[in-house]
């Protein structure tokens, strides 16, 4: 991980909401705190600090004084919904907007993903 | 990490260098955060070395103030018991072994860490025998590592710390950097062209261009700064129109510019329209971009 264009902080807070939605860091529990995360990744701890404050601005983690930072109520259900919503933007609406210059109809589409799933 | 309100470490207001008619700064006007990390990057003779030296206390401005720990550092023992300068060519007595190096170093530290030289000298395999001024390149710069974070300075500079060093050495010299950095916060300047590999250690960066200052800003804003923009020139230019281009390649049709300014959605969305790829510069990009002489890049090009 943490290799990808996208700004590190931004990394660090997707790979947390990646372990909330897999279950790794159920609602309730606390998350590794910002020096943890720092160390093991060997990032400066104030671009971790800026990744989980992402999270934390979004309710997905909230801070307890002098204890750490702990995954909200809820959580997962608000990243799944919003997980959701880039997805159509970041894959569904670019694979239509390719299969219309391959002279693909939706029909077709369909049906590729259909074979696409059974095989999987 | 660190507080934006505290003093900074480093005042430098005005700073030239100048060695005969050269300057090897030129009015370099920088405040450095306290208990931050900060990069120093730029190109070969950028200035980055003479920086560091008069930052240290080592060498003086021709004109300009330099204030470290609010006091001027130069010959001021104070202030330089206070900074550990670790520079890539530091010379040792002829007959000095590891050991007189490790019994001398605390004299000039007050805060230094036996117990923490003595891990890192064993983690890097140093040898006790051999008079250090024989040490290869790679344990010369083990033994700098080890001598700039066993000191705890309150301000530890690094001039390219990993000259040398492979990649298994270098990697545990970041581990036990940002370790001891989070045990013991406190101000490391530190010097590199291994970019990519160091940013992520980075909270500031400066970068220095012909003994000025071209960027000074947070790393995470510094990244995403500016973009690489590439396809035919027709094209590229069409759309850049009078953006600032740091540095543009054209070979025969094709175009490839480092553009100053984060990408818009506008701007992608009207990019991909005219077959113009776009991707944010990272760092590196971004360094290499300045100071490059661009008749003198192409003539391989031509030819």
């Amino acid at each position: 991980m943490l290799d990808d264009g996208k700004p590190i902080f931004q990394q660090i807070a997707d790979s947390i909401a990646d372990g909330i939605l897999a279950g790794s860091f159920p609602e309730g529990t606390q998350v590794p705190s910002t020096n943890e995360l720092a160390a093991f990744h060997r990032i400066n701890p104030a671009t971790v600090g800026k990744g989980l404050g992402l999270l934390v601005d979004r309710d997905i983690l909230h801070k307890r004084r002098g204890l750490g930072m702990f995954v909200s109520e809820g959580a997962r259900m608000r990243l799944q919904n919003e997980r959701t919503a880039s997805f159509r933007a970041a894959f569904v609406a670019p694979l239509l907007t390719e299969a219309a210059s391959l002279g693909l109809d939706l029909e077709t589409v369909h049906r590729i993903i259909d074979q696409e799933g059974t095989n999987s | 990490m660190t507080d934006d309100s505290a003093a900074p470490a480093v005042r430098l207001h005005g700073v030239t260098r100048s060695f005969r008619r050269v300057n090897a700064l030129d009015n370099v006007t920088l405040d450095i955060q306290a208990g931050a990390i900060t990069g120093l990057l730029g190109r070969n003779g950028a200035g980055k070395t003479t920086l560091m030296s008069i930052i240290a206390g080592h060498d003086r401005a021709t004109s300009g103030s330099v204030e470290v720990h609010g006091h001027d550092p130069f010959e001021n023992a104070p202030t330089m018991a206070a900074v550990s300068l670790v520079r890539d060519n530091q010379r040792y007595p002829d007959s000095f072994t590891l050991a007189n190096v490790l019994t001398a170093a605390p004299l000039f530290h007050k805060r230094w860490d036996r117990a923490l030289a003595d891990e890192l000298v064993a983690a890097f395999r140093l040898p006790a025998k051999t008079a250090v001024k024989k040490y290869s390149r790679g344990q010369m710069s083990s033994l700098g590592i080890v001598l700039g974070l066993a000191s705890r300075a309150p301000l530890t500079i690094f001039d390219e710390p990993y000259l040398g060093l492979d990649a298994t050495a270098r990697r545990f010299f970041y581990d036990v950097l940002m370790r001891d950095y989070l045990e013991h916060p406190r101000t490391i300047l530190l010097s590199t062209h291994l970019i990519d590999e160091m940013e992520p250690l980075l909270e500031h960066v400066v970068i220095l261009e012909a003994g000025r200052i071209v960027r000074a800003a947070a790393a995470d804003d510094l990244r995403g700064s500016a973009m690489n923009v590439s396809g035919l020139t027709t094209a590229v230019d069409a759309l850049v129109g009078d953006r600032r281009v740091l540095q543009s390649r054209r070979i025969g049709a094709l175009s490839s510019l480092v553009v100053d300014g984060p990408a818009d959605d506008r701007l992608r969305s009207d990019a991909a329209r005219a077959g113009v790829e776009i991707t944010p510069a990272s760092l590196q990009d971004l360094v290499a971009a300045y100071g490059v002489d661009e008749s003198a890049a192409l003539e391989g090009a031509r030819s």
